[in-house]
C-alpha cells in the first residue's frame, strides 16, 4: 500500500530524466532566470543572463568544434557486452538499451575525424546522458583507437571529457581502461602529436586519473566540476562541509592542474591557436628537438 | 585468545576450541581420549575445507582485509635480504601510505613500492589505512624513474582500500597523481611486477599496477570500487555489498579467467594470516621466477607488450 508513494526503481525512465531540458522554457539553475529553450539551444547551452554553461550534448560539441563538412566519425557501431553478467536493479544490458533508446547512439564517446578551423584532428567527445558517460570497454577502446588513428594520420588529438569515472557494471575490465588509454598515450606522445584535454562539467573519477588529466594542455570549461573522488564521499570522509569552488576548475587552475580556463564559445579558436604554437614546427628548431629524443636516456645502438 | 574470528569461521573455531580443551584434559594423563581428539581433529580439517573453498566473494574481502593479515612491510622483512626506505616526493612530503626503497632479493638488487597499512588504530592513522594522498604516488613514480635510471626491475606489492578522497588529496591532484604513475609506468625501461597482497582498490591500486606481470594472492581482491561503494550507488544501500562483491567478480580466480593476472599465489587454508612466512616464501618464489622470464625480454618489446596488455583489455561488439 505504502508502495504506491515509493518510488520503485523499475517505473521511471527514460523521460524523466533526460539532460536536455524539453519544452519551451527553461531555468537556468545558476541565477534561475526563465529562459526560451530555442534560444538556449542557439547559444550553446550558455545561460546568456549569467554565462551558466550547462551540459551539451556530444552532437553539439562536434557542431561548435569542427568546420562544417568535415567530421567523419569511425567506430560508430561499436557496442557494449556484458561481460560480467552485471545486474543491480536492472540488468546492465537493459540499462545500455535504454541509454542507446534515450540518446540514439551506441555508447558514451562519439570519435571521429575532422578540421578545426582548418586544423586536421582527430576529436573524441565524451556524452554524459549515455550512463553518466562512464567509462566502460567500449569507451576505452574507442579512445585507444583514436589515439591509434592520430598517430597513422599525423594528426593533432582532442578529447572532450565528460564523465561520472569507470562504469561499475563492467567491474575490473572498467578500471583497467585507465590503464589501456593511459598507457596508449604515451605511443602519442612518443611521435609528437599534440594531445589538448577539455574537461567539462563533470569530469570525475578514474577518467580524470586517466586521461582526461594527461593532456599537453589541459582546459577547463568554467565552473566544471573537476576531481578524483566525489564531493559527496568526500564530506563523508572530512565530515564538514565543503569549500566553495572546491573541485572547480577555477581551484583546479588555482591549484597547477588545468592550464587555462575556456568558456565555451571560445573553445574553437582557442585550440586553434594552440594547435598553431604546437604543430608551427619551426624547422631550425626542429632538427634541436629530434635529437634529444631518445628515450630515457639510454644509449642508442647505432 | 583475542583472535580476529569472522561469523563464518565460528564453527571452526569452537570446534578448535574443544579439541584444544581435550588437549588440556589430556595432558595429565588420567584419561586416553586421543582417538576422540583424532576424530576431532579430522573433523575441523573437514570443515576447514569445507567453509573455505566455498567462500563467496564478500567473505573473501573480509580475509583480504583481515586486520592480522601480512602487509607490504612484512612481506618486505621476510623476502629481501636487506631493504633501504626512501622517503619523500621532492615536491611536498613523505606519504606513510606507501612505502618505498631499494633492496635485494635473493643477491638481486631491485625497488620495491607497495602500500602499507597500519594494524592498530594508532598505526592506522599514522599509515592513513593505506590510503596514499599524490605526494604517495609521487613518490613512488620517483622511486620507479630512480630504478629505471640505475636498471633495477621494479616489484610493487599492493594494498589499499583506494586513494585518499579528502580535501588535501583533491587540491594536491590527485587524479593528475594517479594519471601520470598510469602514464609513466607504461614505458618505464625496466621489468616491472605487481602483487596484489590484499585490497585491490580501484584508481588507487592501479596507481602501483601497471606492470608486466600482475600477480595475486588466493584471498586477494582487484576492484573497480569497494563492494560497499559500489553497492551505495547501484542498490542505494551499502549494506548490500554482499551482493555488490558477487557482481563485481573481485577474486582472483575471476581475474584470471577474464584475463587480467598472470598467476595467483597460494595461501595457508583460511587466508595469509595464519602462517606469513609460508605466503611470504611463496611470493618471493614467484618474484623471482618472474623476474627471469622477464630479464629474457628485450626491453622495447616488453614496453610495447606492456602497452598492449592493457590495450587488449575489453569486451565489445563491432558491426
Amino acid at each position: 500500500m505504502a508502495n504506491w508513494f515509493k518510488r520503485t526503481s523499475d517505473n521511471l525512465e527514460g523521460s524523466k530524466k533526460r539532460e536536455l531540458p524539453e519544452g519551451l522554457w527553461v531555468n537556468c539553475k545558476s541565477c534561475e532566470a526563465v529562459l526560451y529553450a530555442k534560444k538556449l539551444e542557439r547559444n550553446y547551452y550558455i545561460c546568456p543572463e549569467c554565462g551558466h554553461h550547462m551540459r551539451l550534448s556530444s552532437e553539439s560539441y562536434i557542431t561548435l568544434l569542427t568546420d562544417e563538412g568535415t567530421w567523419k566519425p569511425f567506430e560508430e557501431g561499436m557496442k557494449s557486452q556484458d561481460p560480467l553478467d552485471f545486474r543491480d536493479s536492472k540488468k546492465y544490458t537493459d540499462r545500455i538499451a535504454a541509454s542507446m533508446k534515450k540518446t540514439g547512439r551506441n555508447e558514451a564517446v562519439q570519435v571521429g575525424e575532422a578540421n578545426l578551423d582548418g586544423h586536421e584532428i582527430v576529436l573524441a567527445v565524451m556524452d554524459f546522458s549515455f550512463l553518466g558517460g562512464s567509462v566502460g570497454s567500449v569507451v576505452g577502446e574507442k579512445i585507444s583507437r583514436a589515439i591509434d588513428r592520430a598517430i597513422q594520420k599525423k594528426r593533432s588529438l582532442i578529447i572532450i571529457s565528460c564523465s561520472g569515472g569507470m562504469r561499475m557494471q563492467e567491474g575490473v575490465i572498467s578500471l583497467m581502461q585507465m590503464a589501456k588509454t593511459s598507457a596508449r598515450l604515451t605511443r602519442l606522445a612518443k611521435e609528437k602529436l599534440p594531445f589538448i584535454s577539455v574537461l567539462t562539467d563533470p569530469t570525475t573519477g578514474g577518467t580524470t586519473a586517466s586521461y582526461s588529466m594527461l593532456g599537453d594542455l589541459n582546459l577547463a570549461e568554467p565552473e566544471a566540476l573537476i576531481g578524483f573522488a566525489g564531493p559527496r564521499v568526500i564530506k563523508q570522509t572530512i565530515g564538514q562541509d565543503l569549500p566553495e569552488g572546491f573541485q572547480r576548475s577555477e581551484f583546479l587552475v588555482d591549484h597547477g592542474f588545468i592550464d587555462q580556463v575556456v568558456p565555451r564559445l571560445e573553445l574553437k579558436q582557442r585550440i586553434a591557436e594552440f594547435l598553431l604554437l604546437l604543430t608551427a614546427k619551426s624547422p631550425s628548431f626542429k632538427s634541436v628537438s629530434s635529437s634529444s629524443e631518445k628515450e630515457g636516456g639510454s644509449t642508442s645502438e647505432d | 585468545m583475542n583472535k580476529f574470528v569472522f561469523d563464518f569461521e565460528k564453527p571452526i573455531v569452537e570446534l578448535e576450541n574443544k579439541i584444544q580443551e581435550m588437549h588440556e584434559l589430556a595432558a595429565d594423563g588420567k584419561v586416553d581420549i586421543s582417538t576422540e581428539i583424532d576424530q576431532l581433529e579430522e573433523k575441523a580439517e573437514k570443515l576447514r575445507d569445507e567453509v573455505y573453498s566455498n567462500l563467496n566473494r564478500w567473505q573473501r574481502v573480509q580475509i583480504a582485509r583481515h586486520p592480522r593479515r601480512p602487509y607490504t612491510l612484512d612481506y618486505i622483512e621476510r623476502i629481501t635480504d636487506s631493504f633501504q626506505e626512501l622517503h619523500g616526493d621532492r615536491l611536498y612530503r613523505d606519504d606513510r601510505a606507501i612505502v618505498a626503497g631499494l633492496a635485494t632479493i635473493d643477491s638481486v638488487p631491485l625497488a620495491i613500492i607497495g602500500h602499507q597499512k597500519g594494524r592498530g588504530t594508532k598505526l592506522n592513522i599514522f599509515r592513513n589505512f593505506g590510503m596514499p594522498h599524490p605526494e604517495g604516488y609521487r613518490k613512488a613514480l620517483r622511486v620507479m624513474k630512480l630504478a629505471e635510471k640505475f636498471g633495477l626491475p621494479i616489484v610493487t606489492l599492493i594494498d589499499t582500500p583506494g586513494a585518499w578522497p579528502g580535501l588535501g588529496a583533491e587540491e594536491r591532484g590527485q587524479a593528475e597523481a594517479i594519471a601520470r604513475n598510469l602514464f609513466e609506468m607504461s614505458t618505464l625501461r625496466v621489468p616491472i611486477i605487481s602483487v596484489v597482497i590484499g585490497e585491490g582498490g580501484s584508481g588507487g591500486a592501479l596507481a602501483l599496477g601497471v606492470t608486466d606481470r600482475i600477480i595475486m594472492l588466493e584471498y586477494s581482491v582487484y576492484s573497480v570500487i569497494t563492494p560497499e561503494g559500489c553497492a551505495s550507488i547501484l542498490y542505494r544501500d551499502a549494506n548490500l555489498a554482499n551482493k555488490a562483491a558477487e557482481a563485481l567478480r573481485i577474486t582472483p580466480t575471476d581475474l584470471q579467467e577474464l584475463e587480467i593476472i598472470d598467476e595467483i599465489i597460494d595461501e595457508p587454508v583460511g587466508g595469509a594470516h595464519h602462517d606469513w612466512d609460508f605466503v611470504a616464501s611463496n611470493v618471493k618464489k614467484s618474484i623471482i621466477c618472474k623476474l627471469e622470464e622477464l630479464k629474457k625480454i628485450d626491453i622495447d618489446e616488453l614496453i610495447e607488450e606492456r602497452i598492449d596488455k592493457y590495450g587488449n583489455i575489453g569486451f565489445f561488439d563491432e558491426d
